[in-house]
């Protein structure tokens, strides 16, 4: 780091992006702002990139079933403690009996990624598992979105007691740190589930990681709103005589795209690492459903023997995450080039 | 400024009564099913149900229950329901462990957040930025367990360089407190650097076109200068706020992934291992503090801005 006089210290002045620059020429009056952002985006290609990293990702775990069935020919929860399998023309078993390390990686169509100590192919639970946490992860952002964003345009809108209702209450969750409420509820509910919800599916960990992120998106919303709600736009369509819930959705909630769509990538992302956390201490996803979390655990649990069991689903898990940040990252960028959204306590 | 303070406090005390009630409902009413059956086990029959019951009062109203709770939890006569251990002992026990490695990861993440963060706002838009965001973007990505778990294997158990796991207080051997817990400090502060340091970059790249900064060149400092005394200055706000609040909730038990994957046996795994014996009072206690703790740093933090901004204690 050099602070000395020189022409490095000249960079201390105002940041345009290079994207921002390079359209200003050439870009026709009138160009309306998703697609402005969708220019900017296409200009992004390590952004693309991975974004069609976590889009090959999806299609893949997706697959699971077909891989699952056509090359592997075994399933997630088939354990083969005592089988063998032909690895180049020798015969190896899959657990070795009398260390009990399960064998490693084949690269062949079984046992691809080797088998775990319960003699399940590795491979298999991993596209299993990516399934359980990119649902997992969708449902969690779907209830969060939905949720914060209603709360953020109600107490925004309406401010006074039913805002302090509102804030009081985001402000309660919001103290509990993210991980332990999440495991709180998740242990409690993967016990006895909650009304219509049973105790060990997939559905308990979604709705668990949903609550917790609520009131990092609605907190933001609402102070949004509260900005909107005193713009002339608004104030015209009062004069109007439209009711509130008509401002709120047709006047408010299109002003509120931009955010809400650089909130998604960036809680799935974070929802995908919760679910693997929670899975990891035993509060999230339950056995015998795969989870990369729960893989990483039995594969912590034997180390230093297989290291593959831990390395394969965490690669995989941080490749997922990484992808979805970068890509969300370049989402804002062009979607809004000054936003400051991100998950702050 | 006393008048601030003051009501802030009074709100904090509130948002902490909240946060009891709320802690208890969801581990006593929510869960399907009685817990006494839970504690009795899958083979007991009514009569040694209706003795758990008499015995931990699960059939008196919610409200006897909850004062009854709180007033033994915070009296230290709460006692785990499966392992017979006093919770308020065993937090104790776990607070070392837990403190230092909030502290010492805690300096790590917020020195080092600070000079990334800064060299990336400086470089904006070239090659040192551009690679610092991808480190950034990697350390966010980056679940502490799985990190965790690499440099155990890689650093503790082939290259043999640091220990493979535990604590050893700093009282017993100040050096091996010191070589155990650098890998844990280190895997703790990654996830905080990446996050911190995107916010310090993008703040100070605010703070550059503000009118005093303008003003601080035009009246000839030097950059040197103007970087630290008045870029640097006001954008450490945000960071110092969120860093106060982030260790709290490391300090109450959220650094949990990082102490279980290093068996740490701070408060963390303490909530861990009551997690697999289902223990429900330890699990409340420690997730109760932990919020208190947030609470009350958050209190804190306002006081401190209040006092350092007139405008808020004001508004």
């Amino acid at each position: 780091m050099s602070f000395n006089a020189g022409p490095s210290t000249t960079e201390l002045s105002v940041e345009i992006p290079d994207a921002v620059l390079a359209e200003a020429g050439e870009m026709p009056p009138g160009v309306g702002p998703y697609k402005l952002a969708w220019r900017r985006l296409r200009r992004n290609r390590v952004s693309l990139a991975f974004g069609g990293l976590f889009l090959l990702i999806v299609v893949l775990c997706l697959l699971a079933p077909v891989y699952s069935h056509d090359i592997a020919h075994t399933g997630p929860a088939d354990e083969n403690i005592t089988g063998t399998v032909r690895v180049g023309g020798k015969t190896e078993t899959i657990v070795n009996p009398a260390t009990d390390i399960p064998i490693g990686p084949t690269w062949q169509s079984h046992y691809f990624f080797g088998a775990d100590e319960n003699g399940r192919d590795v491979a298999v639970r991993l596209l299993y598992g990516g399934r359980n946490s990119l649902e997992i992860g969708t449902v969690a952002t779907v209830i969060t979105m939905l949720i914060a964003t209603l709360l953020g345009l109600i107490a925004g809108y309406f401010r006074g007691f039913v805002d302090g209702l509102i804030s009081r209450s985001l402000d309660v969750v919001w103290a509990y740190p993210a991980l332990l409420l999440g495991i709180a509820l998740g242990t409690i509910l993967a016990f006895g589930g909650i009304g219509p919800l049973k105790g060990d599916t997939l559905m308990v960990p979604a709705v668990v990681i949903g609550v917790v992120y609520i009131p990092y998106v609605a907190k933001p919303i609402r102070g949004q709103v509260l900005q909107l709600r005193e713009r002339e736009f608004v104030e015209a369509a009062r004069q109007q005589g439209l009711s509130h819930v008509q401002i709120m959705l047709r006047e408010i909630l299109p002003n509120l795209a931009s955010t809400i769509i650089v909130f998604i990538p960036l809680i799935l992302a974070n929802a995908i690492l919760l679910e693997a956390g929670l899975s990891y201490l035993g509060a999230g996803v339950q056995p015998p459903n795969p989870s990369w979390g729960t893989m990483i655990s039995a594969g912590i649990a034997q180390i230093p023997a297989a290291f593959s069991n831990v390395l394969v689903p965490g690669i995989m898990l941080v490749l997922t995450v990484l992808s979805i940040n970068v890509f969300g990252d370049g989402l804002r960028d062009a979607l809004d080039p000054r936003a400051k959204v991100r998950i702050a306590r | 400024m006393a008048r601030f303070a003051i009501r802030r406090l009074f709100s904090m005390l509130a948002v902490c009564v909240a946060i009891s009630i709320l802690t208890f409902l969801l581990f006593a009413a929510i869960p399907n099913g009685n817990p006494a059956t839970r504690l009795a086990g899958r083979l007991a029959n009514a009569e040694e149900i209706h003795l758990i019951d008499l015995k931990y009062g699960f059939n008196k109203p919610l409200y006897i229950q909850y004062v009854k709770t709180m007033k033994n939890i915070f009296s230290g006569q709460a006692y785990s329901y499966s392992q017979g251990f006093n919770v308020l002992t065993e937090i104790k026990d776990g607070m070392p462990a837990t403190l230092s490695l909030a502290l010492g990861a805690g300096i790590i993440w917020l020195l080092t957040s600070i000079a990334v963060g800064t060299l990336a706002a400086i470089k904006a838009g070239r090659y040192t930025d551009r690679i610092l965001t991808v480190l950034s973007m990697i350390g966010v990505s980056m679940p502490p367990f799985f990190l965790g778990a690499v440099l155990i294997y890689y650093l503790a158990y082939k290259a043999g360089i640091f220990p493979i796991g535990n604590f050893v207080p700093f009282s017993h051997s100040p050096w091996g407190w010191f070589t155990h817990l650098l890998m844990p400090w280190f895997t703790l502060s990654v996830l905080f650097i990446g996050f911190y340091s995107r916010i310090l970059r993008s703040t100070i790249l605010d703070t550059i076109n503000e009118d005093y900064v303008r003003t601080a060149r035009a009246k000839g400092l030097t950059e040197r200068q103007v970087l630290f005394r008045h870029i640097l200055r006001n954008s450490l706000i945000p960071i110092i706020s969120l860093w106060g609040l982030d260790l709290a909730s490391v300090i109450g038990g959220g650094a949990i992934l990082t102490e279980t994957v290093f068996n740490l046996h701070g408060v963390g795994q303490l909530a861990e291992n009551a997690i697999q014996a289902l223990d429900i009072i330890t699990l409340m206690a420690i997730v109760m503090l932990a919020a208190f703790f947030v609470v009350l740093l958050s209190a804190v933090v306002d006081i401190f801005y209040a006092f350092l901004d007139p405008r808020i204690r004001l508004s």
